[in-house]
């Protein structure tokens, strides 16, 4: 298992090369000059080709890249056309905002995804499994933005109960940071009454983006766990004896988890995508909100290392869902996922 | 409460062919849920409206540059079934021309990503173990290391704002799903005897690709491409949500969300319709798709 | 009720399928005794899988009983309640199956499995870890398991067929239970291990005193390994005598037909086949299934289903040639 996780790692970083060639060439072939669209079209010449010449875009390409690429191992990512701070600090500050939402968003998934998969494939064919069929389907369907919209008008304007921005009530300070997420640093700092404060702040942002998620989830376990119970297995489980409900809720449940676990990899980075509409919408500062924003206003540097961020973050959770999944089945090494 | 064992079934197991019996069949399979024809339906609809588009809305003109500040915000009435927006255009006629856009990006990346990455799956499985499979499937690999959304994202940021240019956004980070789909039949298919029996009696290899192995992938590619339309279409409405699709005064269904959520919750039918719009068209496609799946599972216990 | 284990009575059960219905038996007379050995043998499709699928109601959701009914140990099965139905498949019979490769579940190692069926399958979860493990690998040990403590550990994949039918039969018998049915339980194995398992089962089943039910499609092995024969064909029984009495007396002409494909070892006469195909289940003739391959066929056959009567000491036939 050590052997293949190195290799996976070896495999991740490759990887991740060549996303940042990929991103540095898409970022560098915006037809125009950056340094004309960062600073606009009233801004003096010298100050265009003074910001061109930071830049570096005088230089040919792959020594642009070479540059980029000793700054990047050194931590300097450039400075944000933006907010004028290296980009460093932006993403130090931002990052971890996303990663808590990301992070609560990823729990309700998985365990509210699965818990009704399973009860739906317990009361498969009845009204209940109906009703879920229809609720799911429209779990899916609903874009996060679309979630995030009605629970704020749900929350915010009906029932206000639940705050709809930022991250935490003004008037509260933020915790020291040491993790820079909020309700963690609180927790790490002794201060329950701010984290449960910063942890309210997380709910709907997170609910919201989870949705999609819990939808799929839940359907995949569902039609994974009918999937298995035509197995042959079971009938023969059946036939010695366990008792039903013990089938369902263990030698049902470990082999339908494995294409939900493997998909939720796939639905768990999307959860950076979608991240970014919500973190408008509810105003919550976060590295998707500054991606967007970055790429709004083409700034480079910005964009590529945010990309980058993405991509590290990505493949780590691809390689922990791997390793879960060949925890749960063991004819698989941690060499291949089985793609469904 | 009885136990599934289907192995063994007297239906199990029968090849996929087209004549008029097994048409007849599929229909059954495919119609065995009556959601998926519910979205056979609904995606009928939808392609019609979109084509008749001009004919079928009650306000065309509003589908352009159009401003009637006295009908501005009015809420859903006889005269206007969806309400109108800030600059007083018809919310109904606004997302059926949106439709046009949508549908437009969903065949328009799925004509251009399919083939690609069919191909390039079929080779890289087929070559297993060679030079040419590494490159292709790293590639692969890197284009994936990201979500779709994200790197459409970027891709569109750098360029100027059009459907086009979003279009060819989503293709950059579509199409590696469909090689790595490929790839992972191919490569599993392509010991099994018949694909030797016909490397042995010397066939071309374009013949083993798609005479042989490619005709035995066709139902997930067939079942992907169908969900993949409401998939594309969502992530173009994210995208037209940011600013980085179709541009004003054109209509789309995610510009018309973002503008309209500023309205809420007073005018919120500027923006909900338009969501409701986007839930739609992505549910349809998503019924269809189940019943494509239906239809073309053959194997047993599917 | 006296000895009898097993008493199915007329049964016949129905497949749902695209264009009506599948049906499968076609009133099933079946009985197994305590302590009895009794094979069923027919060839592929004749209903001999779905026939003792219901005896545990472990059919699939498309199949429906519609007439017929089966007792175990004098309780109606087919009215069961969940808690009886569990109680029957805990400790009243198990079952092998053909492939054993499906039959496990491939994420759990095999010590889970039975350790799961000795503490579940009784009527209530007893006993420590500790004991359960020794029971467990007393159970495989009596499958004749090499190794059975490592092997506790290992996964179904990682042993090879006739060790995965080994571990099957070890589940079946982990717990004390009255009946064992043993659905082809070779076919899917090597030649060289097909006797070793059936050898097997034989030595398991006697010494506890178990009812088995064996089906298999070879007469061979019907010979070896039981004390009654029933021969099934197209979904119901056509004959049943004791074993000896089969291979000596057939009365049935399927029977006759069956016993002819075989080559004689003294190189006497030539195998015939039996011409004709099985009938269509969706449609099937209203009288004897049999008779469109019937060299005796009369009339009476083509209208009429003939009574599974007995017709000597033990033996019975469902052909009108006989009454």
């Amino acid at each position: 298992m050590g052997r293949e996780l190195l290799r996976r790692i070896g495999l991740s970083i490759f990887v991740l090369f060549g996303l940042s060639i990929l991103i540095f060439v898409i970022a560098r072939v915006v037809p125009g000059d950056p340094a004309r669209l960062a600073l606009g079209p009233r801004a003096p010449e010298w100050a265009v080709q003074n910001l061109r010449l930071e830049m570096h875009l005088d230089k040919p390409i792959y020594e642009q890249y070479w540059l980029w690429l000793v700054g990047l191992v050194h931590g300097d990512l450039g400075k944000s056309l933006v907010t004028r701070r290296p980009v460093t600090a932006d993403i130090r500050e931002f990052l971890p905002a996303t990663l808590e939402i990301v992070l609560l968003s990823a729990l309700v998934m998985a365990l509210g995804g699965i818990s009704l998969g399973v009860l739906s494939a317990k009361y498969s064919n009845s009204w209940f499994d109906g009703v879920m069929r229809i609720v799911s389907y429209l779990g899916i369907v609903t874009p996060a933005f679309v979630w995030a919209i009605i629970f704020m008008l749900i929350f915010g304007y009906v029932f206000p109960l639940l705050p709809t921005t930022g991250r935490l009530s003004p008037g509260v300070s933020a915790p020291p940071t040491i993790t820079g997420m909020m309700v963690l640093d609180s927790l790490l700092s002794g201060n329950l009454a701010k984290a449960w404060d910063a942890f309210l702040h997380l709910i709907l942002p997170a609910v919201a983006l989870a949705m999609g998620g819990l939808a799929q989830a839940a359907r995949i376990t569902r039609a994974s766990m009918t999937d298995n119970m035509g197995k042959d297995y079971v009938a023969a489980e059946t036939a010695y004896g366990i008792p039903f409900r013990r089938i369902l809720t263990k030698y049902l449940l470990k082999p339908s988890l494995i294409p939900t676990v493997s998909v939720m990899a796939l639905d768990i980075a999307a959860l950076f995508g979608n991240a970014f509409l919500v973190e408008l919408i509810f105003n919550y500062p976060g590295l998707s909100r500054y991606g967007i924003q970055a790429m709004l206003n083409k700034d480079l540097n910005a964009i590529s290392a945010v990309i980058m961020v993405l991509g590290v973050v990505f493949v780590s959770v691809n390689i922990i869902i791997d390793i879960v999944v060949a925890y749960l089945d063991p004819r698989i090494g941690l060499a291949g996922r089985r793609n469904g | 409460m009885t136990v599934d064992t289907r192995k063994g079934h007297p239906e199990a197991g029968r090849p996929l062919t087209l004549r008029g019996e097994n048409l007849r069949r599929a229909w059954y399979r495919f119609s065995r849920h009556p959601m998926s024809v519910v979205g056979l339906v609904m995606v009928a609809a939808i392609i019609l409206l979109a084509i008749l588009a001009p004919y079928v809305t009650p306000y065309p003109k509003h589908a352009g540059a159009f401003v009637d500040y006295r009908n501005a915000g009015k809420p859903p009435s006889a005269a206007h079934w969806l309400g109108t927006d800030v600059f007083g255009r018809d919310i109904l006629t606004r997302i059926i021309f949106a439709f046009r856009g949508a549908l437009v990006m969903g065949i328009g990346v799925l004509v251009l990503v399919v083939p690609l990455g069919v191909v390039l799956g079929l080779i890289a499985g087929y070559a297993k173990g060679t030079l040419l499979e590494t490159v292709i499937m790293r590639v692969t690999d890197v284009f994936l290391a990201l979500p779709p959304l994200i790197l459409a994202l970027a891709v569109c940021a750098v360029m100027r704002p059009t459907l086009f240019n979003s279009m060819m956004a989503v293709c950059v980070s579509w199409w590696p799903w469909y090689t790595r789909l490929v790839y992972g039949m191919t490569s599993s298919v392509r010991n099994e005897f018949y694909v030797k029996a016909a490397e042995l009696t010397g066939a071309s290899r374009f013949h083993i690709l798609f005479r042989e192995i490619l005709p035995n992938c066709i139902a997930p590619i067939f079942t992907k491409m169908t969900l993949d339309m409401g998939w594309v279409i969502l992530t173009g409405a994210s995208l037209s949500f940011v600013g980085l699709g179709e541009q004003p005064p054109k209509p789309a269904l995610g510009t018309m969300v973002s503008d309209g959520a500023k309205y809420l919750p007073a005018q919120w039918w500027i923006a909900v319709f338009p969501a409701i719009a986007i839930m739609v068209v992505v549910l349809a496609f998503n019924l269809l798709g189940d019943g494509v799946k239906d239809m073309l599972a053959t194997e047993e216990g599917s | 009720m006296d000895d009898k284990l097993v008493v199915i009575k007329d049964l016949h059960v129905w497949f749902r399928v695209f264009g009506g219905y599948l049906k499968v038996l076609n009133g099933v007379n079946f009985t197994v005794r305590a302590g009895e050995k009794v094979a069923i043998v027919g060839e592929t499709g004749c209903g001999k899988t779905t026939t003792v699928k219901s005896i545990l109601r472990i059919l699939a959701p498309q199949a429906k009983v519609v007439r017929g009914e089966i007792f175990f140990k004098g309780e109606d099965v087919l009215k069961m309640r969940p808690p009886r139905l569990q109680h029957l498949r805990g400790s009243g019979a198990s079952m092998i199956f053909q492939d054993p490769t499906a039959a496990l579940n491939p994420v759990f190692t095999l010590g889970d499995q039975i350790s799961e069926i000795i503490r579940y399958s009784g009527s209530r979860p007893e006993g420590s870890g500790a004991e359960i493990r020794q029971l467990a690998i007393k159970a495989l040990r009596e499958a004749m398991l090499p190794d059975p403590e490592r092997m506790l550990d290992n996964y179904p994949f990682q042993l090879s067929g006739g060790m995965r039918q080994r571990a099957c039969i070890a589940m079946a018998l982990a717990t004390p239970r009255e009946l064992l049915i043993a659905d082809e339980p070779t076919t899917n194995l090597d030649v060289t291990i097909q006797d070793q398992v059936l050898r097997l089962v034989k030595t398991l089943v006697v010494q506890r005193g178990m009812s088995l039910i064996l089906i298999t499609h070879s007469l061979g092995v019907a010979r070896e390994t039981s004390d009654r024969v029933y021969i099934m064909y197209a979904g119901s029984m056509v004959e049943a005598a004791p074993t000896g009495e089969i291979f000596e007396r057939p009365l049935h002409p399927y029977t006759q037909g069956l016993l002819s494909c075989i080559p004689k070892l003294t190189g006497e006469g030539v195998a015939e086949g039996i011409p004709g195909r099985i009938p269509d289940y969706l449609n099937p003739p209203p009288g004897c299934r049999f008779e469109p391959r019937c060299p005796h066929a009369t009339e009476r056959c083509r209208r009429s289903k003939p009574e599974f009567a007995r017709v000597g000491d033990g033996h019975e036939v469902a052909c009108f040639l006989y009454y």
